[in-house]
């Protein structure tokens, strides 16, 4: 229901508006007023909050309706309808704030030279409303989600990798050790014991006793 | 082996690196962060208890908060805070349902539904001029009338219906400048009568038929001598007000359409009375306050018109609007200050010597006068009548007084910060809570398990909770000694009603306030407001026995040539120093980079008239600051002139202030910016404490580019004047924002950028050696972030491996401004959704760690979003190389991430700013954002490389161990046996 209108009682003002977006959305009335504000009506949508005006995330009356980066600001009706009063004609920009909905800011032309015109466009998604009708691109999700026990994340974990590469030393490397030519290991044992470095098996105790 | 381990580490690492933790789980809110509500200090204030259920207290404030209070606790059940421009002229509640609320001078009214704070309608009222705005709801004796409101403001009066908000009758005033004053309802005959003055000498009755707003009767009378001030209505047809002169009491009687004045002199009432007086707003019958020089006067009214003087007091005293308490009666507060306690009598309204209530309270001293008081009644169990009293103190606090006794505070002050700095606590001595927390192993033990169980997400809700409680006590985050990671800190806050706080940063509790007395009214400093507040003294290396102290700098009025105060204040005792004020106005204080042997920072302070000022005024301040004498230079930006200076020193400075810590300048060069089209809107400089780590920065195909890093940059923008208002107000065509890049030293443009269509208003932040800045582009109508990386071209080719054998490299020359570096800059341009209140940038001890940029956004929410996407590199397609590097694709418009939200779902309503400080951890830093309520938090802008997290889990690391100690010993005694089984065979 894009509407503008000079600036006049809010109740008329909406149920004029209500019956008009009956007929067709894209009209608007003006009235005669001799100030060179207009107005802008709108209305906020949140799927989830109801008539209650508890959702998830907060009430409907947190929600903060904020006209050119804070030069106005208004709060919703319980029916989600809004409005700013003495806005000179210009292009405006209309930003939502609501905990836990990412709102795209909305631009909105209010013509001097056709009264009762505007023109709402999305700026995030350059699409542009037919009417003043605001609604979250989505809901924001202020927390990481723990993830559900299972084995895998334990495996991952760095004390997981640990075990799990203790445990393949233990039953894998024997396995290597058996699978090796003896000969060879004694030459390499050899080896390393000339070359001074200190081996694992001389490090626990009795190690010598085993060799 | 050692490979196999080695490699195991490394994989570890990484892993760890990868593991993101800036976003949070919803179980470890409040963990490392705090949030506090506020409301500021309040105008008026509005009981409702009447009605069975909860008791609650409806208050307006002067940070444009409506806030409904729980009266038993000073709790908040709901709160709005309204936009900055929409300050609230009046509050008042409706059919015992609704607030309603009267902002932007008189031309919004609002009505909240009283339980939740749910906006049930708004009105927009018209008017033709400015005036005064005045609310006014009738009490009806009849229950099921539709209530009407009163409204004058913007030069009209509007009935409005309170169901609704339908604006039933509008009634504009004959005369062009007519200011309503009073309102009186006339019960019985449904008429109300509108008082008030046209122009300065001029009284005007209107009688007015409250059903439908016809003018009934209008009479009017002039009095040469003018009126001036505050009335105050003594009866439903006589009020007392000041002439012009303020030296003689009017009382004016309009009962039947005649208006008479009758005159009398304070000085026949009060005998020592000279000077001015002023009228104590009241609403009493019969009896009204007069201030004068030297006491508070109260005066009774007879019905003849007569005045006297029932009693004077000679401290400050503050008094309450009336109460009604039964039929026909009404009673007030009075409060005064005692020695060391305040007294508050509620007296009857018609019998000055009536006390129905006389109670002493003990206040702590750090809260100064009472600035205003609201009553309200309850009835005993005895039947009798008992009293509540609101106060709000000089220090902006919000006190419950009932029964002689404080039941709840509100530290409401801090809803209005105007300086922040930090300050570390004291070291932990030795002996003193050594390993005190550490319970026995199995109690350590069990703890652990239970964290293991919930990283499982094997443990009941219980545990959790034990867990949580587990984890909050542990952590000693609220010690009152210095940690090991500098997550421990105080946070020094200075609001504007000139009282210092400390909070503490590991739950935010205030360690100590102290409400300065320096920056209190006094006869010779009016109008006293803080400037800021600097770290004087932070002691280190050789003056560890001192306490670190910080200075507090103001100024008794608010033009900039009103003299300077200055107040030293102790930060861990919380204790003033020392005070004095300056016999020279303050300007700007420059921090030097210099301390004497106590570690106190030298500060220069500039003068209105140009002149420098040293301090501390010590001989070795001196001899330090001739040292540095030629190497001090300082720009000042002149915003309505278009004019940027730049200063040095000259000698010291002649005329009648001559000493030796004043000191004469001389100004080097200047920037002068054409009025027509250019327009200084921001300027940004770095923060002298940020800490660059390196100056090189290698890049993806092993080349090097070197940062531009000079203290002396600054960032300017400037708009043309047609754009420097709102958005909405200026076409694309006739708005530019041009930026430049400054070297404060020599007065040199480094870089100039033009955007065309764009305009104001810019946020920005200077960092290392780039700039980010946000402003609105008004051709594609959204939101643009800019950054400017500027490189210095003269280290370019220091990339011979020749030239650095022999030596024949630049590298070792110092960073100067003297020399001319070839710089160049790159820069890129993003669309960004949100506007912004606030840009800020992490700060790291060692500025190793990588920077995230904090904005605070118009929803009161701040989001960190990392310098890598503010990277002039980035381009559509990366290159294998680049991508290795980490530069991200280009995207024409940032992604904002809902997780990355540092105050996660959270609000700091009516955020003004967001300081960062460093810890001592390298990975980490602490982040302090503040409005109307404060928000702390820590981050790890590189996630937490060089400590373990919060949720490690000992007691797996433990067990791990033990398994695999035990395998070894278990896979040593099967070898043994083995190995014995071998040789017998």
């Amino acid at each position: 229901m894009a509407s503008i209108v000079r600036s006049k009682p809010v109740i008329l003002l909406l149920f004029v508006q209500s019956c008009l977006c009956l007929l067709s959305p894209s009209l608007a009335i003006s009235s005669g007023s001799s100030l060179d504000g207009y107005a802008i009506n709108g209305r906020v949508k949140i799927p989830g909050i109801g008539a209650k005006g508890l959702g998830s995330h907060g009430k409907i009356s947190n929600v903060k309706v904020i006209l050119n980066g804070g030069q106005h600001v208004t709060f919703l009706r319980p029916d989600g309808y809004f409005s700013f009063h003495n806005v000179p004609a210009g292009t405006h920009l209309i930003e939502v704030a609501a905990i836990g909905y990412f709102f795209s800011p909305v631009r909105v032309d209010v013509s001097a030279r056709f009264p009762g015109k505007v023109q709402a466009t999305l700026t995030e998604k350059r699409r542009s409303l037919s009417e003043l009708v605001l609604e979250p691109l989505k809901e924001e999700q202020y927390y990481e989600i723990r993830e559900p026990f299972n084995i895998m994340s334990v495996v991952k974990s760095p004390m997981g990798l640990m075990m799990g590469f203790m445990v393949l030393v233990m039953f894998v490397m024997p396995k290597l050790m058996e699978n090796m030519d003896p000969e060879e290991m004694k030459r390499a044992q050899e080896e390393m014991r000339n070359q001074g470095v200190p081996s694992l098996a001389s490090m626990l105790p009795g190690a010598g006793r085993s060799n | 082996m050692v490979m196999a381990i080695r490699s195991l580490f490394i994989f570890v690492v990484i892993l760890s690196i990868t593991v993101p933790t800036l976003s949070l789980y919803e179980d470890q809110v409040g963990l490392m962060d705090w949030h506090q509500k506020y409301i500021g200090k309040v105008k008026h204030a509005v009981f409702q208890t009447q009605k069975t259920g909860r008791k609650r207290v409806v208050v307006s404030t002067e940070e444009n908060v409506i806030a409904s209070l729980d009266l038993r606790h000073g709790e908040i059940f709901w709160r709005h805070v309204l936009g900055p421009n929409d300050a609230i002229d009046g509050i008042a509640i409706a059919m015992t349902k609704y607030v309603i609320t009267l902002s932007s001078g008189g031309s919004i009214l609002r009505a909240w539904n009283l339980p939740d704070g749910q906006m049930v309608w708004e009105s927009f009222l018209q008017g033709t001029r400015d005036s005064n705005s005045f609310l006014f709801v009738p009490t009806s004796s009849k229950v099921d009338k539709d209530n009407t409101i009163l409204v004058f403001g913007k030069g009209s009066l509007h009935a409005v219906s309170s169901i609704h908000g339908e604006i039933v009758w509008k009634m504009d005033f004959p005369a062009e400048s007519f200011e309503v004053q009073e309102v009186i309802q006339h019960h019985d005959i449904d008429t109300i009568q509108v008082v008030g003055f046209v122009g300065s000498s001029q009284f005007d009755v209107y009688q007015i038929n409250a059903k439908n707003g016809e003018l009934l009767k209008h009479d009017s009378a002039a009095f040469e001598g003018g009126f001036s001030g505050e009335v105050s209505l003594v009866s439903s047809a006589k009020l007392v007000v000041l002439d012009a002169a303020r030296s003689t009491l009017l009382t004016i009687s309009f009962q039947n359409g005649e208006i008479s004045f009758q005159k009398t002199y304070i000085s026949d009432l009060v005998e020592d009375f000279s000077g001015m007086a002023v009228i104590l707003p009241s609403k009493l019958n019969g009896l009204f306050a007069v201030k004068t020089n030297t006491a508070s006067a109260f005066i009774s009214v007879s019905s003849e018109g007569k005045l006297e003087v029932v009693d004077k007091i000679t401290h400050a005293t503050v008094i309450s609007n009336p109460l009604p308490v039964s039929e026909g009666q009404q009673t007030f507060a009075l409060v005064q200050h005692g020695d060391n306690d305040i007294h508050l009598n509620v007296k009857q309204g018609h019998d000055w010597n009536s006390d129905l209530l006389k109670e002493k309270i003990k206040l702590d001293q750090q809260r100064g006068f009472v600035h205003k008081v609201f009553i309200n009644n309850y009835v005993r169990t005895d039947r009798s009548h008992g009293f509540r009293a609101l106060i709000v103190m000089e220090d902006h606090s919000l006190l419950l007084l009932q029964q002689g006794e404080v039941v709840w505070r509100r530290e409401d002050g801090l809803a209005s910060i105007i300086g922040v700095t930090t300050s570390e606590l004291p070291v932990e001595r030795v002996g003193v809570s050594v390993a005190k927390v550490e319970q026995n192993l199995f109690e350590w033990l069990k703890g652990h398990m239970l964290k293991v169980k919930g990283t499982l997400m094997l443990a009941s809700a219980e545990e959790v909770a034990a867990i949580q409680g587990m984890r909050l006590k542990s952590s000693e985050k609220s010690k009152m000694t210095r940690d090991h990671n500098g997550f421990r800190k105080l946070l020094i806050v200075l609001t504007k009603s000139g009282k210092l706080f400390a909070l503490h940063t590991g739950d935010g509790r205030i360690v100590w306030s102290l409400l300065l007395n320096s920056l209190r009214q006094t006869e010779t400093c009016q109008n006293p407001t803080g400037i800021n507040l600097y770290q004087w003294q932070v002691p280190h290396h050789h003056a560890m026995d001192e306490n670190p102290s910080v200075l507090v700098v103001g100024k008794c009025r608010p033009s900039s040539d009103a003299l300077g105060i200055l107040s030293f204040v102790d930060t861990y005792t919380g204790k003033e120093l020392n005070s004095f004020g300056l016999d020279h106005s303050v300007v700007q204080v420059i921090p030097l980079p210099f301390t004497d042997a106590t570690e106190q920072r030298l500060h220069l302070l500039i003068d209105a008239s140009g002149q420098a000022h040293l301090y501390p005024r010590s001989a070795e301040a001196v001899a330090v600051f001739q040292r540095e004498f030629s190497n001090i230079y300082w720009y000042s930006v002149e915003t309505n002139n278009g004019v940027i200076k730049g200063h040095g020193l000259k000698s010291n400075c002649d005329g009648e202030v001559a000493n030796n810590y004043c000191f004469g300048t001389r100004e080097i060069w200047s920037i002068v910016f054409p009025s027509e089209s250019e327009k200084i809107i921001t300027t940004v400089t770095r923060k002298s404490n940020e800490v660059v780590h390196t100056q090189a920065k290698v890049i993806a195909d092993q080349d090097v580019m070197y940062k531009y890093i000079s203290k002396n940059l600054l960032f300017v923008a400037t708009v043309s004047p047609k754009a420097s208002g709102d958005i909405g107000s200026a076409t694309p065509e006739e708005s530019q924002l041009v930026v430049y890049v400054v070297d404060t030293v020599t007065g040199r443009i480094l870089h100039r950028m033009i955007h065309h269509g764009s305009q104001g208003p810019v946020h920005a932040v200077f960092s290392e050696n780039w700039i980010v800045y946000h402003y609105f582009n008004l051709r594609a109508h959204r939101y643009e972030m800019t950054v400017i990386e500027i490189y210095d071209q003269s280290r370019a080719d220091n990339k011979d491996v020749l030239k650095l054998v022999l030596g024949k490299h630049n590298l070792t020359s110092p960073v100067s401004s003297y020399s001319r570096p070839e710089v160049t800059t790159k820069s890129q341009s993003y669309y960004f959704t949100h506007s912004v209140k606030a840009i800020t940038v992490t700060l790291t001890a060692k500025g190793i760690t990588s920077k995230h940029l904090l904005i605070g956004t118009i929803g009161d929410q701040v989001l960190a979003m990392d310098k890598r996407f503010f990277d002039p590199r980035r381009s559509v397609n990366p290159t294998q190389s680049e991508k290795e590097e980490g530069i991200l694709p280009l995207t024409d418009s940032l992604p904002i991430i809902p997780q990355s939200y540092v105050t996660h779902s959270l609000k700091v309503e009516g955020l003004r700013g967001i300081v960062t400080a460093p810890a001592k951890l390298e990975s980490a830093t602490l982040v302090f954002t503040y409005g109307v309520d404060l928000f702390f938090t820590r981050l790890a802008p590189s996630r937490t490389y060089d400590s373990l997290t919060e949720d490690f889990s000992y007691a797996l690391l433990l067990i791990t161990i033990v398994a695999l100690v035990v395998a070894i010993f278990v896979t040593w005694v099967l070898s043994e046996k083995k190995d014995l089984r071998d040789k017998w065979r």
